[in-house]
């Protein structure tokens, strides 16, 4: 590793794209439900969710083959990692991260809870929100945004929220509430699409 | 509720990427990008617990012969081309050890094609591989994989660009700010230096990187190519930890 050394430091090894050939193999059903470690264990605590959306490019067409990634808190904003040393131990039947990768029609389809408030490096505590990661073929480094919950009294506080001043902005990070037929009655039906440029293009976060 | 972000362990530190050291977003030769990349400026944003902490995996989650892509395909023949055993380490920016970390890796196969219903290349597939493999690194941040030396393959509709041979990896951290994906170049090979991809990071000793070195193992259990690949997470000063 000497070659990359300058002053003890090593730096990252670069990005590059994921390409049109993520393995179906490595984005089986199974990792879009965090609600579930495995099929026989039991479920997550917390409110259910189903989030659904299309990723779109420029000019509003579908993106198939795109892999999302999302990363979230359980439902008491605990993770259950060493870094959080919150006083109570965090859900070990939530997943806290999952995949899918879109269809044809650019859609993705997660299950998952809804997180507790988390805390933010500003202090204080960020609203509940997912992260979400974008890898494609046309991404050479990663995109990553979060998604927020719609009536969310939280948001008022957001640290991340309150530093957009555009409304309209602010509003593409809200997930929508939506009716949805595929969804188990008492679970909170979400829709977030994700506009990689164009018109109604998501706020992306600096990586 | 957690504690408050003082209470948090917050003593791995993230800095922007250089970018230098980073791919260019959008390509002139690779079209997808100029779609596919946000015109406006990301918004800046302090990392709190929830980028710090990242995702943990079970021990369990793989299968025994998981890193074997050669014979992945169990149909007790081996995957056509040249045999390869690939080896690494991967480091934070400290030189720390990732430990018990998923790597995943995927590939075309030695004929230059993926199994995949997106390649509509007209090399043919090969029924003994499958071309995706998974392991752990281990306590010293080591991972192993036994594989084949995949083909260089056209990009459509690109006016002739070939990739050069490859591997595509993808990995975790310890911390959702280190997750990587990446793709491992041969050394050597002439399709490197016209590589659109593997040049869009402007830095020759970051290009540099993505090479992987001819590991010269007398202790290989059969004969087979060997090569070494180290990977650098983003991260410094972490905390030692092992998951749980
Ligand atoms: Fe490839």
């Amino acid at each position: 590793m000497d070659s990359g050394m300058s002053g003890g430091r090593l730096p990252p090894t670069p990005a590059q794209t994921v390409g049109p050939f993520f393995p179906p193999l490595l984005a089986p059903a199974a990792l879009s439900d965090l609600t579930r470690r495995r099929p026989d264990a039991p479920p997550a605590r917390g409110e259910p969710v189903r989030l659904t959306g299309r990723v779109l490019q420029e000019g509003g067409g579908p993106v198939a083959n795109f892999v999302v990634e999302i990363w979230q808190a359980d439902c008491d904003g605990r993770f259950d990692h060493p870094a959080d040393r919150g006083n109570a131990p965090a859900d070990r039947n939530f997943a806290f991260w999952g995949r899918a990768a879109t269809d044809g029609d650019g859609r993705y389809a997660f299950r998952t809870i809804k997180p507790g408030p988390v805390a933010a490096a500003e202090g204080g505590f960020a609203a509940p929100h997912i992260a979400v990661t974008l890898l494609g073929s046309g991404l050479m480094r990663r995109l990553v945004t979060r998604v927020y919950f719609p009536d969310e009294p939280r948001n008022e506080a957001d640290p991340l929220l309150r530093s957009i001043a555009d409304a309209s902005l602010r509003q593409r990070l809200i997930a929508r509430r939506v009716a949805d037929p595929e969804a188990p009655p008492g679970t909170l039906s979400l829709a977030f699409d994700i506009v990689l440029r164009g018109e109604a293009e998501t706020p992306f976060l600096a990586d | 509720m957690s504690g408050s972000a003082s209470e948090a362990d917050l003593r791995i530190r993230f800095e922007r990427y250089d970018d230098r050291t980073q791919p260019a977003r959008i390509l002139p030769r690779y079209r997808a990008t100029q779609r596919r990349n946000p015109a406006a400026a990301p918004l800046d944003f302090a990392p709190g617990l929830g980028e710090i902490a990242g995702p943990v995996f079970d021990p369990d989650l793989l299968r025994p012969g998981e890193n074997d892509l050669a014979a992945a395909a169990g149909g007790g023949r081996r995957a056509l081309g040249q045999l390869i055993h690939l080896s690494g380490r991967v480091l934070d920016e400290d030189g720390r050890p990732v430990r018990r970390s998923l790597v995943e890796l995927w590939q075309a196969n030695g004929a230059g094609r993926y199994r995949h219903d997106a390649d509509e290349n007209s090399a043919p597939l090969d029924p003994d591989f499958i071309g995706v493999g998974r392991t752990m690194t281990d306590d010293e941040g080591r991972y192993v994989f036994r594989t084949i030396k995949p083909g260089a393959y056209p990009v459509p509709d690109s006016g002739n660009w070939w990739r050069p041979p490859h591997l595509h990896f993808s990995l975790f951290g310890t911390s959702w700010m280190s997750r990587l994906v990446t793709q491992m170049f041969f050394p050597g090979e002439p399709l490197n230096a016209h590589d659109h991809i593997l040049n869009a990071v402007p830095d020759a000793a970051a290009r540099e990187r993505l090479v992987c070195r001819v590991a010269e193992n007398p202790l290989l259990p059969e004969p087979a190519l060997g090569f070494a690949f180290d990977i650098v997470l983003r991260g410094r000063a972490e905390t030692p930890w092992i998951p749980g």
